[in-house]
């Protein structure tokens, strides 16, 4: 695979690539702010980009808007967003790009478990969306109205579906079968009116509604 | 809560009001300035009586100087009596100071006097009827007695009429007496740019931590994650690396709810409304946000609405056993409204020391308001008004 990386601090920028040329992957750029981010991707193509939300000059969100504006120019773009806290605000800016195929948002921190960060990157450059496992915390807390619908087993299954897990990985963190954990499915698309014929977006579709359901 | 003042003594209940000091103190208050009156008068009456009206007017004009100050200063003094804030010292302002000995010399002592006369006076002679009045056979023993037991049931209204008037006295006193915005705004002012201090002071703290702590403690993360790749599983030494990459971590999520404590990043990227629907999020109590807001507030509007948000949010959290919370906010002609409601037990009381008080400071350094209704009982109301030139 074929990553870009975004950082700008360089002991995490090093480490980083280290990782994932640990893991098999290829480094093609690693740059220290938005704008050479930019100029990487339109010059190496990536697979991936790894970014950092907070970068030069501003320190403010330079990073998270970079990754919205190279989502735009070329939507099949996978994109990981890193971050040293997160709020479903962003989760919910990031993901309504691109219908939220392809998007990670984790934080930071969560590189320490390099195999499940090497493993949330793959996800994501297959397509796949993975949100922080704080983010749905924060989310479940709040059990907004489309949400009141499901019941507590099902939020369960939506928590883990937006961190990215496949049918097999929810079975088994809930100590279920596979069956039931797509009978719990079907009613979460079911109750969230996600029509059939959207089948492969269907999980993505379901985690937007998630994040995306204000409070009226 | 401690009653600070008559006026609020007069809320009261019937009982403890009568047996405090507030009705003595009053009186003592209004005499005070009834005997000036009553000098006052004998000596204008006295000099006029002489036929010294010209002398009388040269002696006052020239009176006048040394009197003001006296007055004034006479005035400042005895509030005390009936109020037991401190008036601002600050210069009052000469003309301020003699239209404050004209009102005292002209009217209010008089109608201290005629108060104290008609109020005490009266249920005191009532009292005092079978020793006063001749036993004739127009007016009985009984008669009497009875003015007697009537004057002792007017004494408690006394006790309220002279109350009153003290506290509303007092209070068109201090108005006269108490410093004007032009003058508290300097102080306000400098109170605006120590919070501003604060604040910055904070942000560079965030930033410091961010760059700094948060970035070595992930890479020492990221190293202890794979230095336990190359271990083997079951060594002790991976045992021991586990247990230090797991301090690692908990250490890095303590840090950060502490940057999240110290300044929102948030809430300068995104402004007060996402700002407080992510930490409606985090609140173990169900919150309802409803804030739009056409456009982004001044900087120091957003930090203080944002932390009238958070505190209250915790306060709820922590106190209200509240089942649902809701924030609602719209910015009318240029004014941040706020209200902050939650279903709970309500009680909430400023002075139990549950930060609402330093809340409302806050609130005010920006120019704002507070307002907290909260009955035994439930609900509970926070209301703030910010204005946003």
């Amino acid at each position: 695979m074929r990553v870009a990386i975004a950082e700008d601090s360089v002991l995490l920028r090093e480490g980083l690539a280290g990782l994932l040329e640990r893991f098999g992957h290829t480094v093609v750029a690693s740059v220290g702010d938005a704008p050479s981010l930019v100029a990487a991707v339109e010059e190496h193509r990536p697979d991936i980009v790894v970014v950092d939300v907070r970068m030069p000059p501003g320190f403010t969100d330079e990073g998270l808007r970079a990754a919205l504006v190279l989502r735009v120019d070329h939507p099949d773009l996978a994109v990981l967003v890193l971050s040293q806290y997160v709020e479903q605000t962003y989760a919910a800016e990031l993901l309504g790009s691109g219908r939220g195929a392809g998007i990670g948002y984790l934080l930071k921190e969560r590189i320490g478990d390099v195999g499940e960060f090497v493993d949330a990157l793959v996800r994501v450059a297959e397509g796949g969306t993975v949100v922080d496992p704080e983010v749905v915390r924060q989310l479940l807390s709040g059990r907004r109205d489309p949400l009141r619908r499901l019941t507590p087993r099902e939020l369960e299954v939506l928590a883990l579906i937006a961190e990215g897990r496949s049918n097999a990985s929810i079975a088994r963190a809930l100590f279920v079968t596979d069956a039931a954990v797509a009978k719990h499915i079907a009613s979460i698309f079911a109750k969230l009116d996600l029509p059939p014929a959207a089948d492969g977006h269907r999980r993505v579709l379901a985690v937007l509604a998630f994040l995306q359901a204000e409070p009226r | 809560m401690r009653t600070r003042t008559a006026l609020e003594a007069l809320t009261l209940r019937p009982l403890s009001f009568l047996r405090s000091w507030w009705p003595w103190r009053s009186l003592a208050y209004l005499l005070s300035s009834a005997l000036l009156g009553v000098t006052v008068a004998a000596t204008a009456v006295s000099i006029s009586l002489l036929g010294f009206v010209p002398l009388m007017a040269v002696i006052g004009i020239a009176a006048a100087g040394m009197v003001v100050p006296l007055v004034a200063g006479f005035e400042r003094w005895r509030m005390r009596l009936v109020d037991s804030v401190p008036v601002t010292r600050v210069n009052a302002g000469r003309w301020r100071e003699i239209s404050l000995t004209l009102v005292s010399v002209l009217a209010l002592w008089w109608i201290d006097l005629v108060v104290v006369c008609f109020s005490v006076g009266g249920p005191v002679v009532l009292i005092l009827s079978p020793v006063l009045q001749p036993v004739e056979a127009g007016w009985p023993l009984a008669a009497a007695l009875t003015a007697s037991a009537a004057g002792l049931l007017l004494l408690p209204v006394a006790a309220y009429i002279v109350t009153a008037w003290a506290g509303a006295r007092e209070a068109m006193i201090r108005a006269l007496l108490a410093p004007r915005e032009a003058e508290l705004a300097d102080v306000l002012r400098s109170r605006a740019r120590l919070v501003d201090a604060f604040e910055m002071e904070r942000r560079r703290i965030e930033r410091d931590l961010h760059d700094g702590a948060q970035q070595r403690l992930v890479a020492l993360s990221m190293k202890l994650g794979l230095a336990r790749l190359d271990l083997p599983p079951d060594g002790p030494v991976a045992e021991q690396v586990a247990q230090a990459h797991e301090e690692a971590k908990r250490a890095l999520a303590e840090l950060r709810e502490l940057i999240r404590g110290v300044h929102p990043q948030i809430l300068t990227d995104r402004g007060l409304a996402a700002a407080a629907r992510d930490t409606a999020g985090r609140s173990p109590v169900p919150v309802d946000v409803d804030l739009a807001l056409p456009r982004r507030l001044p900087e120091a509007v957003e930090i203080t609405a944002y932390y009238v948000v958070s505190e209250a949010l915790s306060n709820i959290a922590k106190h209200s056993q509240a089942s649902r919370a809701q924030v609602h906010g719209r910015l009318v002609d240029d004014m941040l409204i706020m209200e902050i409601r939650d279903d709970g037990v309500g009680g909430a009381d400023p002075a139990g020391g549950t930060g609402l008080t330093g809340l409302a400071d806050r609130v005010s350094v920006v120019d704002g308001r507070m307002a907290l209704s909260s009955p035994a009982g439930g609900p509970t109301t926070m209301r703030v008004e910010i204005p946003c030139v």
